[in-house]
């Protein structure tokens, strides 16, 4: 049993020999393995991370006081557009396949994922997605220099996508773009789900998994459930925009809510499949770091469950002010509050995970922490917002905008820099700088409280989303000014964040196979891992087989 | 089937990698099912809401002999996949053609359907939401059926060279799945738009 577990070869692959930059290129675009597919998911996330962040600096600096005009109200719109769109498709969206990618075959025993092509396929579709969106500022316009980027909002609102209100081919890469991409995340939610149902090693039970793996399970569910309706309005669209079609024309009787619904449909959920792995995060470094098993397994399971069912069910909640029959507010309002409840249940199982456990404060254990407390805000406001009168005073107002960044960024871009943090010594073998990632870390909380804490008094003052600039006097000023403020910190620490990993990977030391002294399968094969992950399938006793391993007085299994 | 036959029962889905295939596929038609759902509430959420004619009542007329065809494929398809598990080769290939022309045939009969619309009865799918709904979602079907059909053929084509072999039965099944699941969407299709909706 011990020793099938253990799989570390004496010697590291032989890799070290030249070969020309062209073969290894053409080795890393042609291939089909988890780890270099989701290495490429990682940093193609992370150039559009850098290009989506310098978007949104162009909208601070335009709000940072009354009456600027550093940006045209055109370029703020499409400013707007392309920072939400490139955020959540092409930033989070890669970075949670990527790291899913990553993970979920080393952490089940696995070689690789269940269809490595199809694995391919899907990374090549959502990479082309992202360069189809931005062609459009060389080629709305049909390639003579004078396109533009489209600028009807992340949500795309009809009549805005009519042909009448969006000339050009702006509107049309925006939908191209997505559709694209949402067939690329189809493709790699079949392959997880195939993945981790079919490829697990001996042992590994659907109760012994790691939480890491259930998570992404929960994620990938959702994404084939929710990213199909977004995909259906696209196509509906496409009809309405080249062949003529009404589904969205409300001059020959269709309907511009039902887009609302088609797209919330998606956009909630969405919500959760970006969350989902975040929570999947948090669950592996907490334990790890706080010295513990993670605190009621079964029920995070359940609850995460719970929260993939019920997150289908509240699509609506961002659609009160539109106005729907009572009834349906008040479904949406009550399946909006019911799913605090698993949501809650998790945070006080990471809070009890931590509780008597030896917490080691590393740059992972720092991001988490910022996580629970952030998210837990986040899901204050989301309650707030959720009471269908308070989001009539308060929908489309700068307080919305703060509360979904406060999830995003303060919950999802938390755990996902703590996940760098805790995986960059497996997949580069060398361990990052710990002091660059504290500053990092101080830098980012520094500035992420001051934007998006002090974003939800304009908000609560009146302050609307989407607008290009505003009139003096209103009591926005300072607040406004603050909150771009907030936004230096931020980027000097990103800069930092890139400047730690880029210099680690040179001048890091080398890390070993298992640095922090971890539980679960990807610790017990090299860093970082040679093509075939394990030199013999492991089998496993328990949900921490390198506990069992290290420990054979005392294995897991015995309790379980 | 004889009693010799029912010797070992074997659950459906065995959760190893010999059945990722088959999950991965129901995966797909999870994700395809979730897409033609959108379309049936578009169309039932229109109906009855076109601004102009021509209406369902005035132009549909329910295509009975094209929907035998496809519904019957699904059991020819079932016939020849068991066939190639017992490794008759030769009634495989002419179960399998069967379903390739039952396809085939309702193909043609929305085409003709479609002639018969716009060349007759003047209805585009510019013409009223009637037409961009009916034409969206009758034509993602048979979308559906052609990328089948086009499976199929090649299919068969390496049937016909002799390549198919009673061991591919589980990835020939794999794809069977698919095309029952086109018949099945078409039982919705057919319900929604030629009996409730006309």
């Amino acid at each position: 049993m011990a020793t099938d577990l253990i799989t570390w070869p004496e010697t590291q692959e032989a890799d070290a020999t030249f070969r020309p930059f062209v073969d290894r290129l053409h080795e890393w675009v042609t291939t089909v393995d988890h780890k270099r597919l989701g290495v490429m998911y990682i940093l193609y996330a992370l150039v559009f991370l850098l290009i989506g962040g310098i978007e949104a600096t162009i909208m601070r600096i335009q709000l940072s006081a009354a009456h600027k005009d550093f940006v045209s109200p055109q370029v703020f719109n499409r400013m707007f557009t392309m920072h939400g769109t490139t955020m959540i498709f092409f930033v989070a969206m890669p970075l949670v396949f990527g790291l899913a990618n990553y993970l979920v075959p080393l952490m089940i025993g696995a070689r690789d994922m269940a269809f490595p092509r199809l694995n391919a396929f899907s990374f090549w579709l959502t990479a082309f997605g992202g360069i189809l969106l931005y062609f459009s500022l060389i080629g709305a316009n049909g390639l003579y220099g004078a396109g533009n980027a489209p600028d009807v909002g992340w949500f795309a609102y009809a009549p805005l996508t009519s042909h009448t209100f969006s000339p050009g081919h702006s509107t049309d890469f925006w939908t191209l773009g997505l559709l694209v991409s949402g067939f690329g995340s189809i493709g790699t939610a079949i392959n997880i789900i195939a993945t981790i149902l079919c490829m697990r090693c001996p042992g590994m039970t659907l109760g012994k998994m790691p939480l890491l793996v259930w998570l992404n399970l929960v994620m990938a569910g959702m994404v084939i459930l929710a990213v199909s309706p977004l995909s259906a309005a696209q196509i509906m669209l496409l009809i309405d925009r080249y062949l003529g079609g009404h589904f969205f024309d409300t001059q020959a009787g269709g309907s511009a809510t039902i887009w609302m619904h088609f797209f919330w449909i998606f956009g909630h959920p969405e919500v959760y499949v970006l969350v989902i792995p975040a929570f999947a995060i948090a669950s592996e470094i907490i334990p790890v770091f706080s010295r513990k098993a993670i605190f009621g397994y079964p029920v995070m399971v359940a609850a995460t469950v719970a929260i993939g069912f019920i997150g289908m069910s509240v699509w609506a909640h961002h659609m009160f002010t539109v106005g729907m029959s009572s009834n349906a507010n008040t479904f949406f309002v009550l399946s909006t509050m019911a799913i605090a409840v698993p949501t809650g249940i998790k945070i006080f199982n990471w809070l009890a995970t931590m509780w008597g456990g030896k917490v080691e404060f590393k740059s992972p254990m720092l991001f988490c922490a910022g996580f629970l407390f952030q998210f837990l805000v986040a899901g204050l406001t989301g309650i707030m917002l959720s009471a269908a009168p308070f989001d009539w005073q308060l929908g489309n107002s700068y307080f919305v905008v703060a509360h979904f960044h406060y999830v995003i960024v303060g919950g999802i871009l938390f755990c996902l820099f703590a996940a760098f943090y805790y995986w960059y010594p497996k997949m580069t073998g060398r361990m990052y700088n710990e002091p660059l990632g504290k500053l990092h870390f101080w830098l980012f909380l520094i500035g992420f409280h001051l934007t998006f804490d002090f974003m939800h008094i304009p908000g609560l003052l009146g302050m609307p989303r989407r607008i290009y600039t505003y009139e003096p006097g209103r009591g926005w000023d300072s607040w406004n000014f603050i909150v771009t403020i907030g936004v230096v910190f931020q980027g000097l620490g990103i800069l930092v964040f890139a400047a730690n990993l880029i210099w680690s990977y040179f001048r890091g030391k080398v890390a070993g196979n298992d640095p922090w002294d971890a539980w679960t399968l990807e610790w017990s094969t090299n860093s970082p891992p040679p093509a075939y992950n394990f030199a013999a399938i492991p089998s496993v006793k328990s949900r921490r087989p390198l506990w069992d391993l290290k420990h054979p007085e005392d294995p897991d299994w015995k309790y379980e | 089937m004889s009693v010799a036959t029912i010797t070992a029962f074997e659950p459906e889905v065995q959760w190893g990698p010999s059945a990722r295939g088959r999950l991965g596929m129901y995966c797909l038609i999870a994700a395809e099912a979730a897409i033609f759902t959108i379309f049936v509430v578009a169309y039932l959420f229109y109906l009855g809401k076109s601004l102009s004619g021509p209406t369902p009542q005035q132009v549909l007329h329910v295509p009975v002999l094209f929907t035998i065809c496809l519904l019957s494929s699904s059991l020819t398809i079932h016939l020849a996949v068991r066939s190639l598990r017992k490794a008759k080769i030769g009634a495989f290939a002419r179960w399998w053609f069967l379903t390739l022309f039952l396809g085939a045939t309702f193909l043609a009969g929305t085409a003709v359907e479609w002639r018969h619309l716009i060349y007759d009865e003047g209805l585009t799918i510019q013409t009223n939401l009637f037409g961009t709904t009916y034409y969206s979602l009758v034509g993602l079907h048979a979308f559906h059926v052609l990328m089948g059909l086009l499976a199929l053929c090649t299919v068969w084509l390496f049937a016909m060279f002799g390549k198919v072999k009673s061991e591919h039965a589980e990835r020939v099944d794999t794809l069977a799945l698919y095309w029952h699941f086109v018949d099945t969407v078409w039982v919705v299709v057919f319900l929604v738009v030629y009996v409730i909706g006309r």
